[in-house]
């Protein structure tokens, strides 16, 4: 650590998210030859949300490996490669399709480490994207972190910037453990500034995004986003909201989330996944037992209806958590 | 079919006692409430691994099955280990955390016995594509039974490495039954092995009593995955001696049936009558290397009775990797 602090700062650049990822991707292929990037239409066409674009040209077919659509197999080759010495990295075009390919995520991934006794490894990331606001309608718009967050053996990943998305990504390739790296369609496109060359994130660490003192308000991937508007908002009404990005929710860090709990005695959860069963649940039930006496009130949750994503852009708006109902909710909770 | 030499035949046929003896003696133990869960035997298709594993280095990978003890030994485990295994010890392959139907040997390259029908054909695939990738001359098999063919995985896999010409042998070890379901229940098609031509790679079906015949195109499927010719697709026909699981009442099938067949499919015996008939060995050799299985299965049930029971203090350790 020492030594990466004495460093001069690296250079930075503007990129938006999709060309962050691209950057750890290529980065990554070039520092190790066992890491191969499998998925649908990431070739010529640069992968969906264009995250692969110009890697096909520089690494060719047999690294930039694409296939037809066949998500269970995709999937599954993907575990089996990285079983025997390879360290794929697969795109997942949208995270609704992982039911096509849960068998192989949750049974086979995720377990075989345990099943056989510490033998194996499976160091394999699984990119997809996911959420709303695109008007791609129920099958191409869920949140499902809560589904592999509740898997033992999975690593769960969800960056909100893009100087994140590349330094967790970066982690996530070196990682010996399957990792579910869920990356949101509307972040694609932002921008912000990154550091050029290597960069790493540490999985496991949450991010103080604005720090505050009147409350805790816990979050990730795009609501982020949402959460420092409704920060700004608040700070010009006088309350200063703590935005925590969780940016890993597995494994989680406690630490953080219950340090500002501790000195900010109020906690909000925000999430864009439904409300019930979502991980949100598992933030405020932590903060329930191990700070219960720290509170000032009870720990809220901010998320998605219980509904499938609805198509029109109206409709969609009312399903998720805006800017508007984050103010409100903090208001509540500080009032 | 070519000859076989002695050496080959003895090791085979010493392969199949060895599993056979496995499962007799494993069935012992779940009878005396010595094992935990459920097992299932393979006795009765013991000349599918034995045949297609005499092809296979230590560094080729296999995925296997629920019912996974013969491939398991045939890929050269170590019978202590895996009877320690069945026995929820620490010295166990897995240390009690996967029992029968999760046993691998990373060691060995197998891959592991899989809890899911049709779960390890990816695997295997994906392992076959590590080959490709790295630019090494491994193969990977994929065993499975006649029910995971009509699963997905086998459809996409099979795709994938014939697109990709991908060094991996499919062996479907049709032992007629998908858990209760009659083959002819499940399949429209007379035989299983047409399914290769439309994914594009050789299809073999062969007699999976018969040891010859198994290694004869096992040799050939591996040969050609290893010269970087591509995938292929085995049938072989078989027939399971028990049930489905320990204590399967086996309504689905009748007391004919399972009698007149459990004779009628003895790869064991059938090569006895071959090995003795071709003059590779006498009766008196077999009836050695019987004995010599037989005592190397005691010393490995009495070293694995041996070991401590798993310990759960370390459970979590293995969850994951570098923590």
């Amino acid at each position: 650590m020492q030594a990466t602090e004495a460093r001069a700062p690296a250079a930075m650049r503007e990129m938006f998210y999709n060309e962050a990822l691209g950057d750890a991707l290529r980065l990554e292929m070039q520092r190790d030859e066992r890491v191969i990037v499998i998925g649908e239409d990431i070739a010529e066409h640069g992968g969906a949300f264009q995250v692969t674009a110009g890697l096909f040209d520089k690494f060719g077919s047999t690294r930039i490996r694409q296939t037809p659509i066949s998500e269970l197999g995709i999937v599954g080759a993907a575990v089996g490669a990285a079983l025997t010495g390879l360290r794929p990295v697969v795109e997942l075009m949208y995270v609704d399709f992982a039911g096509l390919a849960m068998d192989q995520i949750v049974n086979q991934a995720a377990q075989n480490r345990f099943m056989f006794g510490g033998q194996a490894r499976v160091p394999m990331v699984l990119r997809t994207q996911g959420g709303s606001g695109r008007g791609n309608a129920a099958q191409h718009s869920k949140s499902l972190e809560a589904w592999f967050a509740h898997v033992a053996g999975l690593k769960l990943v969800m960056p909100s910037t893009p100087a994140d998305a590349k330094g967790l990504l970066t982690a996530a390739i070196r990682d010996d453990n399957p990792v579910i790296f869920l990356e949101h369609k509307l972040l694609y496109r932002t921008k912000g500034q990154v550091p050029e060359g290597e960069h790493l994130v540490a999985l496991g660490r949450a991010d103080v995004k604005r720090a505050g003192t009147d409350l805790t308000i816990v979050t990730w991937s795009r609501e982020v986003l949402f959460s420092l508007e409704a920060g700004a908002r608040l700070a010009a009404d006088g309350i200063e909201a703590e935005v925590i990005d969780l940016r890993t929710l597995v494994p989680l860090d406690r630490e953080t989330v219950l340090g500002s709990v501790r000195k900010t005695h109020r906690l909000l959860v925000v999430h864009e996944a439904i409300k019930r069963g979502g991980y949100g649940a598992e933030i405020a039930a932590m903060v329930a037992e191990e700070a219960f006496d720290d509170l000032d009130a009870a720990p809220k949750r901010l998320a998605g209806l219980e509904t499938p994503i609805p198509y029109a852009q109206h409709l969609e708006t009312t399903v998720v958590p805006q800017i508007d109902d984050i103010v409100r909710a903090a208001k509540e909770l500080v009032g | 079919m070519s000859a076989i030499d002695r050496p080959t035949a003895l090791e085979l046929y010493r392969v199949m006692r060895t599993i056979r003896a496995f499962e007799e003696r494993a069935t012992q133990l779940f009878g005396e409430n010595k094992m935990w869960g459920t097992i299932h035997s393979y006795a009765g298709e013991e000349a599918i691994a034995a045949g297609v594993c005499a092809h296979l280095r230590d560094d080729d990978w296999i995925t296997s099955t629920h019912r996974g003890h013969g491939h398991c030994i045939a890929k050269g485990a170590d019978l202590g280990k895996m009877f320690a295994e069945l026995l929820g010890r620490e010295t166990g392959y897995c240390r009690g955390r996967g029992g029968s139907m999760h046993i691998a040997d990373t060691s060995k390259g197998n891959l592991g016995a899989n809890g899911i029908v049709g779960g390890g054909i990816p695997i295997a695939t994906g392992a076959a594509l590590t080959a490709k990738q790295l630019g090494t001359d491994q193969v990977a098999v994929s065993f499975f039974g006649d029910g995971a063919v009509n699963q997905g995985t086998f459809h996409e896999s099979l795709n994938l490495a014939a697109i990709w010409k991908l060094p991996a042998v499919y062996v479907c070890e049709n032992n007629q039954y998908a858990e209760s379901l009659p083959v002819k229940r499940a399949f429209a098609v007379e035989d299983i092995a047409k399914r290769a031509e439309g994914y594009g790679m050789p299809g073999m079906h062969v007699d999976g009593r018969d040891v010859r015949a198994v290694h004869a195109a096992a040799g050939e499927a591996v040969a050609r995955a290893r010269a970087g010719k591509g995938p292929a697709f085995i049938v072989a026909d078989s027939y399971r001696h028990e049930g489905h699981y320990y204590g399967d009442p086996r309504k689905y099938q009748s007391k004919d049936e399972i009698e007149g067949w459990r004779k009628q499919f003895d790869p064991i015996a059938d090569a006895r009558a071959w090995i003795v008939a071709d003059e590779l060995a006498s009766a008196a050799d077999l009836d050695a290397i019987d004995r010599d299985v037989a005592a190397e299965i005691d010393r490995a049930v009495a070293w694995a009775d041996e070991g401590p029971l798993a310990s759960p203090i370390k459970l979590p350790e293995d969850v994951y990797a570098g923590d």
